[in-house]
């Protein structure tokens, strides 16, 4: 692998923009050979799975599946025996909490629109992680997300949205009866997790399932972190109902839930959260 | 029912210094007494009809009455209450206020018929005039009121398409694709910052006018869609729809960008297939055989999630949503109507409709 010309992966959803990126790093980057470009998050994830790059772009903001997210959800799937973690950039246009959070972190990335001289230090220092690259990289880069995901503005809501909205007692879910709707009235004291599934969030309590249609961040801003923990991009557990959590042969981690029967698997992002005391 | 002490203070003296005025008119008519009787029976008269105006109203309900605007005052009666507040207060004021003054100044003789008649002619006149100049003045207040608040909403859409113009990630975003414009496809990148040229003058230089032709408002809104179709390619499909007849029709002024904006950024950006946009303008008979101005801005992405209680939806969305509903309200006031649903194809819609201009 380390002979042969390393390839890239390209996300980028405007498609001017992933053309015009191709061919600056062609320019910048002659050697690297460009794997395949996609326009959203998902793409990326399959993609990535798929053909193993060295190297991935990833513009912040996408359709369905952000960059960050793309990655979080990469990082889960990965198979490190296979091959090693790619490198990572972003790409994002102005967005100061991004910027800040990138800085602190020392991840790599790229301000749109792209100039030549800072394409050519991020080539540099994408050459050198490749050149170092090593057993942990997949930890180094979850090390890195996690800490994004607490940024203001990336993962996390925007401080002026958590501060200003009340903490969520009642979810009120829609049900269609027979002969019309009928709104349920489910304390969230009573819910053990959230999980979102497609255009809906599912509301599951010991006895029941709710479906409603606010996105899990929003619903997430209005929580009590110690009270409901993110342990999947898409779920979020009540943390005093959960019993126990499980490794599988695999490195997989599950949780079992006080009062539901089902596995809940926890991604690799949130799996620093559950070690012995 | 609210009563401002100051107001009523201002128009008791405009009150007194009327019938200042009344009562030199009624000494050259009844020169018997002298200047001080007349003004004894001019200011009880004029302060008893005013009175009853000033309190009377009080006792329609708030609906019925115009509406102040910035004033919490209780506005003048509606129609024929009004008329009918005003006969009542000078019927109070002529029998009332002239017994009054006849039992001030010990006054005991009956008052010939032909006096009578003449001094109720007197007073319904002043009555008129007093009331009408009071209308006016209120009317006129209230129109000025009225004015200021809709340049207000103007002049707040015009800095809120500044803050979307000039929010970074849109402005950054249009600028990385003209840098890569420039390189493959020089005049596509050419009309693309034409584009940008009109849309920022639309806000930076842009006329100051409350209302302008919706030709105006589309032509802003066929250069917003087009730089963001630049962007999105085929992600974006979009159709504007103007029937020749309604291009000079008035519309205020960037009323729909709000709703375009929100339409790609909450309906078809977090999309993977993107979507269509579609904005049209009709022509409609209303019930009381006017015309009425119906727009439409529809998208077909992602469905309205039902928002939180407490917390208003998605708070760059719901700003703009209250910032076209205040500026309606402003404008044409109950003529107006907004709504935002999800029609049968699922299909997001934002509906407004008001008066043809």
């Amino acid at each position: 692998m380390t002979d042969a010309s390393p390839r890239a992966l390209i996300a980028e959803d405007e498609p001017l923009l992933a053309a015009a990126l191709q061919a600056e790093l062609a320019r910048a980057w002659p050697e690297l050979r460009i794997a395949a470009t996609v326009g959203d998050g998902e793409s990326a994830v399959r993609e990535a799975l798929r053909l193993r790059p060295d190297v991935l772009l990833l513009d912040i903001r996408m359709p369905g599946l952000s960059g960050l997210d793309a990655a979080a959800e990469l990082a889960d799937a990965w198979d490190e025996a296979a091959a090693p973690f790619p490198a990572l950039a972003f790409v994002t246009a102005y967005d100061e909490y991004a910027v800040r959070a990138f800085e602190t972190q020392a991840v790599d990335y790229l301000l749109k629109p792209v100039q030549p001289a800072r394409l050519a230090r991020t080539c540099a220092r994408l050459r050198q992680a490749l050149r170092q690259r090593s057993a942990p990289a997949l930890e180094q880069a979850l090390a890195q997300l996690r800490a994004l995901a607490q940024a203001p503005g990336l993962g996390a809501p925007p401080a002026a949205f958590s501060t200003a909205a009340a903490r969520l007692e009642v979810i009120q879910a829609a049900s269609q009866t027979g002969d019309g709707t009928r709104i349920h009235f489910v304390p969230v004291a009573e819910v053990l997790y959230f999980e979102a599934a497609d255009k809906y969030v599912r509301v599951l309590t010991a006895e029941r399932e709710y479906l409603i249609r606010t996105p899990l961040k929003e619903l997430a801003a209005q929580l009590d972190p110690a009270a409901f923990w993110q342990i999947h991009r898409g779920t979020l557990v009540r943390a005093s109902a959960i019993a126990s959590a499980v490794r599988d042969e695999t490195g997989r981690l599950h949780l079992l839930l006080r009062g539901r029967a089902e596995r809940l698997a926890v991604s690799r992002l949130y799996a620093h959260r559950f070690k012995g005391m | 029912m609210k009563i401002d002490g100051y107001d009523v203070l201002r128009h008791g003296l405009q009150v007194l210094a009327f019938c200042c005025v009344v009562a030199v008119f009624t000494t050259m008519i009844w020169p018997g007494g002298g200047y001080l009787r007349q003004l004894l029976y001019s200011v009880c008269i004029g302060g008893l009809t005013w009175l009853t105006i000033e309190f009377g109203r009080l006792l329609v309900p708030p609906e019925q009455c115009h509406r102040e605007p910035d004033s919490a005052s209780h506005g003048w009666p509606k129609g024929w209450r009004g008329l009918l507040l005003t006969a009542i207060g000078i019927a109070v004021g002529f029998f009332g206020g002239s017994r009054l003054a006849a039992g001030l100044l010990g006054e005991t003789a009956r008052t010939p018929v032909h006096d009578l008649r003449l001094a109720l002619l007197v007073t319904i006149a002043a009555g008129v005039i007093a009331s009408f100049y009071f209308h006016a003045r209120g009317r006129q207040a209230a129109l000025q009121a009225q004015a200021a608040a809709a340049e207000r909403d103007a002049a707040q859409a015009r800095l809120m398409l500044l803050q979307s113009q000039l929010e970074p990630h849109m402005l950054f975003n249009t600028l990385a694709n003209l840098r890569a414009l420039i390189g493959a496809d020089p005049a596509s990148a050419q009309q693309m910052l034409d584009r940008l040229g009109d849309y920022l003058r639309a806000t930076l230089g842009g006329s100051r006018a409350t209302l302008h032709p919706l030709e105006d408002e589309f032509e802003r809104l066929a250069d917003y869609l087009e730089l963001i179709a630049v962007r999105m390619g085929p992600r974006l499909t979009y159709r504007l729809d103007l029937p020749d007849a309604l291009r000079a029709a008035k519309v205020p002024t960037l009323l729909l960008q709000p709703l375009v904006e929100n339409a790609i950024r909450h309906g078809l950006e977090p999309q993977v297939a993107g979507g269509s946009v579609w904005v049209s303008a009709q022509a409609m008979a209303d019930d009381a055989g006017g015309t009425r101005l119906a727009l439409q801005v529809r998208n077909s992405g992602a469905p309205l999630a039902a928002p939180l209680p407490g917390a208003d939806g998605a708070p760059g969305r719901s700003f703009g949503l209250i910032q076209v509903r205040e500026r309606l309200r402003t404008l044409y006031g109950a003529q107006a109507t907004f709504e935002l649903i999800a029609d049968n194809a699922g299909h997001t819609c934002a509906n407004i409709i008001f008066p043809l201009q």
